[in-house]
């Protein structure tokens, strides 16, 4: 099966990588593939009620901060939420940056959320959002270092949902 | 972001993935996610649509206050342009976005043809180990500690 995918259908990003990598000559880029039940912690009010924050992993930081560099960069940037997005910068190896550093809100939609706390939508914000770069190559490290350290900033926040933004 | 969301949630924080990209969310299988069929790149939406944007973050954060089964995908139903028209005009590599296989851009220029690996199409940017700065004015600003 081809890995060009019908126009109604979701692109498949996998097979696609695995067409150009073989293409390339790479050794095949290895997923993460996890197939058992994932953790699950109920939601504990109405989203209406609830304080939701943003966690992005297009790259985005705060001008100011150090920008991340493009080879596994595990680090955490605090963002505070309050700002406006065109404070946003971002930065990221592996996709087209131009229309996010257009518009950071279609990767890290800062201003969108407090839009719908404005709404009544979500109840709240946390005052700091987290920037990150995903296209972490090593699982081990996204595990043992990225994962562990957004678990830190966010259990001590209050929240009560995460928003994870990829790219 | 799913093995994040996965450490978040066995940390005891309810947690939801926006993705764009069904079969990486679906490998990676985290607790709880919702799809837009959009380019990568544009994983709230359209630049400088807020209402797009607004409506895609709503159907999201609707979808996930009612699931109760740990790895659903729900999809937003939101689109990029009714038809699908832009697949064909999508990336061939599957990581890179808005890089044309052929005509024009999809949504902006394609990133750098830099590659780590040297002319052979690989379209991704060079992987360096120093901080790249959006503009001066960022590595000026952080390295004076403003």
């Amino acid at each position: 099966m081809g890995a060009r995918a019908e126009t109604s259908a979701p692109i498949d990003y996998i097979a696609l990588t695995r067409d150009r990598y073989d293409a390339l000559g790479y050794p095949p880029y290895q997923w993460a593939e996890l197939s058992d039940t994932p953790p699950w912690t109920p939601l504990a009010r109405p989203l209406a009620e609830s304080t939701v924050a943003l966690i992005g992993s297009g790259g985005a930081y705060r001008e100011g901060q150090t920008a991340f560099h493009w080879k596994d960069d595990t680090g955490v940037r605090r963002i505070p939420s309050a700002d406006p997005a065109t404070d946003i910068r971002v930065t990221h190896f592996a996709y087209d940056l131009e229309p996010a550093r257009e518009d950071p809100n279609i990767v890290f939609p800062v201003d969108r959320l407090r839009e719908l706390v404005d709404e009544g939508v979500i109840g709240g914000l946390a005052p700091t959002a987290l920037g990150c770069m995903g296209g972490i190559y090593s699982v081990r490290r996204a595990t043992e270092e990225l994962a562990p350290a957004v678990v830190a900033e966010v259990t001590a926040m209050d929240v009560d949902l995460a928003l994870l933004v990829p790219v | 972001m799913g093995l994040v969301a996965r450490a978040l949630e066995a940390a005891g924080v309810p947690t939801l993935c926006l993705t764009s990209a069904y079969s990486i969310t679906a490998s990676v299988n985290p607790p709880r996610a919702a799809f837009s069929d959009l380019p990568l790149g544009h994983t709230v939406g359209r630049p400088h649509d807020a209402e797009f944007q607004r409506n895609l973050l709503r159907r999201a954060l609707t979808a996930a206050a009612a699931m109760d089964t740990p790895g659903t995908i729900a999809a937003t139903g939101v689109t990029w342009d009714g038809d699908g028209s832009w697949k064909r005009r999508a990336t061939p590599t599957g990581i890179e976005s808005g890089k044309p296989v052929s005509g024009e851009p999809v949504s902006g220029e394609p990133v750098s043809d830099a590659s780590a690996d040297g002319d052979r199409g690989d379209t991704r940017n060079v992987r360096v180990d120093t901080p790249q700065y959006q503009y001066e004015s960022d590595r000026l600003a952080a390295e004076s500690g403003t």
